[in-house]
């Protein structure tokens, strides 16, 4: 019993506690795949057989769901600073929850947009 | 309205444990009535702190079901679950005994933020005449109302993560002082806030505002003061 008194978790049941989390988890794992992504970008501009064999690769489907994972963490990411930027440069706003569920619905839209390559 | 709550008391010091107690739930009954009943009727060594018993003095805050409250202005019908009430200590804080939890820390980082009118005229000045539709008055008006009762503090995940983080009422306070036109001490105010654990520290959860009995909404301040600081280190002042 003691461990919630001691850490209570009122401020995690919380929306804006949560988009904290995923701006910061965000920004973790962009860090994490984006040279990722551009090890195999250049990789695939080294010489034109290694290219095809990239190519062949990059028809994966499990490569796409990948790609449309960090265009997704790249857009929650960038909205989210956003919205900490207005917070800490503009006179303050009431609905910053609904500013923060729009990012992620944005994000979530301009994902699924690249997975079904209207991007 | 009748029967009995299973009111389960934090007891002992941060290695104690919860007691239950069968209390009679009553008409209008306030948490700190609950608390008030134990130590009345079944054990008066239970430790807690209270003073005003209306929401003015900020002494009786406690964590109710998982969540920091003012424990005088809570009914019970409003945040009892399943016929039960857990009350311990507030959360961030030292526990003394039982639900008295130890606010030095809490009050150090108000001196620590430079919470302290810095007076700009002495007492032969003439008073000088603040318009209270002046826009910094309107700041500070909106942050000015409160109790000190460290529920915000209890309620910021950032005061759990960084123990040096200054936390939402200081903040506060200090922004009202920010915008307070006979107050002297900005110059070292917003040093004091800019340092590490100071206001860039906070992640705008809104825990405080939404926790805060009294509406205040110590994110907005704290955005202010991040504003203040970034302008007066751009202009060289910090
Ligand atoms: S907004 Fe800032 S002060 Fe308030 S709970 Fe979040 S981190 Fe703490
Ligand atoms: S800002 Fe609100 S919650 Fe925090 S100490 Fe003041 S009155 Fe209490
Ligand atoms: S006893 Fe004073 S605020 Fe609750």
């Amino acid at each position: 019993m003691s461990a919630r008194q001691l850490h209570t978790t009122a401020p995690r049941r919380n929306a804006l506690w949560v988009a904290a989390m995923v701006h910061r988890i965000s920004g973790l794992a962009l860090a994490c795949f984006l040279p990722l992504h551009f090890l195999t970008l250049g990789l695939a501009l080294q010489g034109e057989a290694r290219l095809d064999s990239t190519l062949r690769w990059m028809d994966n489907p499990l490569f796409k769901i990948g790609e449309t994972m960090l265009v997704f963490l790249l857009a929650v990411h960038m909205l989210g600073g956003l919205r900490v930027l207005l917070i800490e440069n503009m006179p303050w706003r009431e609905g910053q929850k609904d500013l923060a569920l729009a990012a992620l619905a944005i994000a979530a839209c301009v994902a699924f947009a690249f997975l079904v390559g209207a991007v | 309205m009748t029967g009995m709550i299973e009111v389960s008391l934090w007891r002992g010091k941060a290695d104690g444990r919860y007691q239950t107690y069968q209390v009679p739930q009553r008409a209008n009954q306030t948490v700190l009535d609950v608390v008030t009943w134990v130590q009345r009727n079944a054990d008066p060594t239970l430790s807690y702190r209270f003073a005003c018993r209306v929401g003015m003095c900020g002494s009786c805050a406690m964590t109710v079901n998982g969540r920091p409250r003012w424990t005088c202005r809570t009914h019970t019908s409003k945040v009892i679950e399943d016929g039960k009430l857990e009350i311990g200590p507030l959360a961030n804080l030292p526990v003394i005994k039982d639900l008295a939890a130890d606010l030095t820390r809490f009050f150090e980082k108000w001196q620590r933020a430079k919470g302290v009118f810095a007076p700009s005229k002495t007492r032969k000045d003439p008073i000088e005449r603040i318009s209270p539709a002046s826009a910094p008055r309107i700041a500070a008006d909106a942050a000015i109302e409160c109790i000190n009762c460290a529920v915000c503090y209890a309620a910021c995940d950032t005061v759990r993560w960084n123990e040096d983080y200054l936390g939402p009422a200081a903040l506060n306070r200090a922004w009202t002082l920010v915008n307070d036109v006979k107050d002297a001490g900005n110059k070292t105010r917003l040093a004091a806030i800019a340092e590490a654990g100071g206001c860039h520290a906070c992640h705008s959860h809104q825990s405080c505002q939404e926790h805060c009995p009294n509406k205040l909404n110590p994110t907005a301040s704290i955005a202010g003061l991040k504003r203040r600081t970034m302008q007066a280190y751009i202009k060289g002042e910090l």
